[in-house]
């Protein structure tokens, strides 16, 4: 561009100004309505706040016990439990996934059962009852493999990695099957007219493609399975986050801080999986979209730049 | 020598709508076979029919002198197994009417993708190959764009060359223009046209009259679930007759 002005030489140049049209200079449309709203929003909330500072809360006590030892292995434990039912539900839920859609009507009918039931029977029960297995089966037995007595074998982290994890997969397997199914059916026919196997098209071709459809409700999925996970203390005494700050409530006497304090924590651990989540539906978007979205603080800037109707062109990546 | 393709009275049907009734027909090696007739004589249905995409009801269809989707034995028709269907679906090419470019793939990982996934190709070879082949439909170096970023004509070329990666015997086009801007007709007509030139056999369901006249070495016309009329294109084209070839022709010429 410039290379082709030094080219020109300054006469062949179009005179500036002269041919340029004239840029509209208007009065902008005024957005009073932006403005009342926004400071009966504000009013609000400062009385919301005015409130909670006069409540009697010893704030002090929650960053004092922010990082206590007996709150970390709390948390520890609740994105350990998170982590690991989640993985389970997702492996699980996509078996049975793959299991309704398949054209034999044992396997099908089998995994719809599984899904009626673990969706409509409460997780809470579903806890209670792992944790309780040892009082209908005294000892569990998988032949050669296993053998022990329930009560050593079901403890509390198991029952609330059953519990969890399997009732997750009931939840999964449908996003899955939605996920799947959302794939036109035009893909699963080029993979095959290119000698390509049910599993393998599976594999490369379809389920690379649903997990746009997957990832967002997984995501979702995934923060209800962090605040979730606290029923397991309750169910099976597994010693997760609010088990933890409660306990420490209940010594000191300050039990609303220590909820607050758990509050945070769930706050945190949420946003952060929030983030990855972001990230992650922006790899799954590759080739689905022709420039790929925002990252978050694109868009902040973006929002910024367009309150009170300056809106300047757009962030543009 | 036997014919590539070789239909003998082939039905089918899906519930109560009989869409093929009673296909005959002969596909010769090294042949450009087109397919015309109006939408919904089964012309489509047909082509699918002769990969297993669509299984037939009755009568036998071969390619290259082999059963499609089933093995005979004495007096009995065995249907054969998926692995089966997919080692025989590894010869013959297809292409679409829409394209069905894997889009979560680049354009070259789309043509090595098969080349890879079914013959167990190495990367390397396959990518090498894949890049020739993106070379000669003319989108070299379009090789790292996504299907997204690329024109439905590009698209088209892209799907092509990933059926040629799997060196066919044997390419069916499945109205591979139908879906494209007029202006972009032109690229994929001459891929074809190259193809046709190299000795492939190609069956091609199509609406450009014009290709079929000048690269078709035969014809035939279908409307109904029947084959109304063959020959020679150019002969069918100028002087059909039957009244249902005229009347459809005097419509898209």
């Amino acid at each position: 561009m410039t290379a082709d002005l030094e080219k020109t030489g300054p006469a062949d140049a179009p005179p500036p100004g002269n041919d340029e049209p004239e840029a509209i200079k208007a009065i902008p449309v005024r957005h009073y309505g932006r403005w009342v709203s926004a400071v009966v929003v504000l009013a609000l909330l400062g009385l919301l706040i005015n409130a909670f500072a006069g409540a009697n809360v010893n704030y002090h006590a929650i960053p004092d016990y922010l990082f206590n030892s007996n709150v970390l292995s709390g948390l520890g434990k609740t994105v350990l439990i998170s982590v690991l039912s989640m993985a389970l539900g997702l492996v699980l839920g996509v078996v049975l996934a793959v299991m309704r859609l398949s054209k034999n009507p044992v396997t099908s009918s089998v995994a719809w059962v599984y899904i009626w039931f673990f969706r409509g029977t409460p997780v809470y029960v579903q806890l209670l009852v792992w944790f309780n297995l040892a009082l209908i089966f005294p000892e569990i037995n998988l032949g050669f493999i296993y053998r022990d007595y329930m009560s050593s074998f079901m403890t509390p982290f198991m029952a609330a990695l059953l519990g969890l994890g399997l009732n997750e997969a009931a939840y999964m397997s449908e996003i899955v099957r939605g996920g799947i199914q959302s794939v036109d059916e035009g893909q699963t026919e080029a993979a095959h007219a290119l000698g390509m196997s049910q599993g393998r098209t599976l594999r490369r071709i379809v389920l690379p493609q649903a997990m746009r459809v997957i990832v967002p409700p997984t995501g979702n999925e995934f923060i209800n399975m962090l605040k979730t996970s606290s029923l397991a203390a309750g169910a099976a005494q597994y010693l997760e986050l609010l088990r933890s700050t409660s306990d420490i409530g209940q010594t000191t006497g300050a039990t609303v801080e220590m909820l607050f304090l758990a509050a945070v924590w769930y706050l945190i651990l949420t946003s952060v999986f929030s983030v990855g989540q972001y990230y992650l539906e922006r790899y799954y978007a590759r080739g689905a979209l022709r420039s790929l979205p925002l990252t978050p603080f694109q868009k902040i800037k973006a929002n910024l730049a367009g309150f009170g109707g300056r809106t300047k062109g757009g962030a543009t990546a | 020598m036997t014919a590539m393709v070789k239909a003998e009275g082939v039905h089918k049907s899906y519930g109560a709508a009989h869409i093929l009734k009673g296909i005959d027909l002969e596909v010769s090696r090294g042949e450009v076979f087109c397919l015309i007739g109006p939408s919904g004589s089964g012309k489509s249905t047909f082509l699918r029919c002769i990969n297993h995409l669509e299984k037939i009801n009755a009568g036998r269809l071969y390619v290259d002198g082999e059963l499609v989707g089933y093995r005979q034995k004495g007096d009995k028709l065995y249907e054969l197994k998926d692995s089966e269907v997919a080692r025989n679906r590894r010869d013959i090419g297809m292409v679409f009417q829409r394209f069905n470019l894997f889009p979560h793939m680049t354009a070259v990982a789309n043509v090595m993708e098969a080349p890879v996934q079914v013959k167990g190709e190495s990367k390397a070879a396959a990518r090498e190959r894949a890049m020739a082949l993106l070379e000669r439909v003319g989108l070299a170096d379009k090789a790292a764009n996504y299907p997204s970023q690329l024109s439905g004509g590009q698209q088209q070329r892209v799907a092509i060359a990933r059926a040629l990666a799997m060196e066919p015997k044997l390419m069916l086009f499945d109205e591979p223009t139908s879906a494209l801007d007029p202006e972009l007709v032109g690229d994929v007509l001459d891929v074809m046209r190259g193809l046709a030139e190299e000795g492939m056999t190609m069956i091609v369901v199509t609406h450009e009259m014009g290709f079929a006249r000048e690269v078709g070495d035969a014809l035939v016309f279908m409307d109904d679930g029947v084959v109304v009329e063959s020959g020679h294109p150019r002969e069918v084209l100028t002087n059909p007759q039957h009244e249902r070839t005229k009347s459809f022709l005097s419509k898209v010429l």
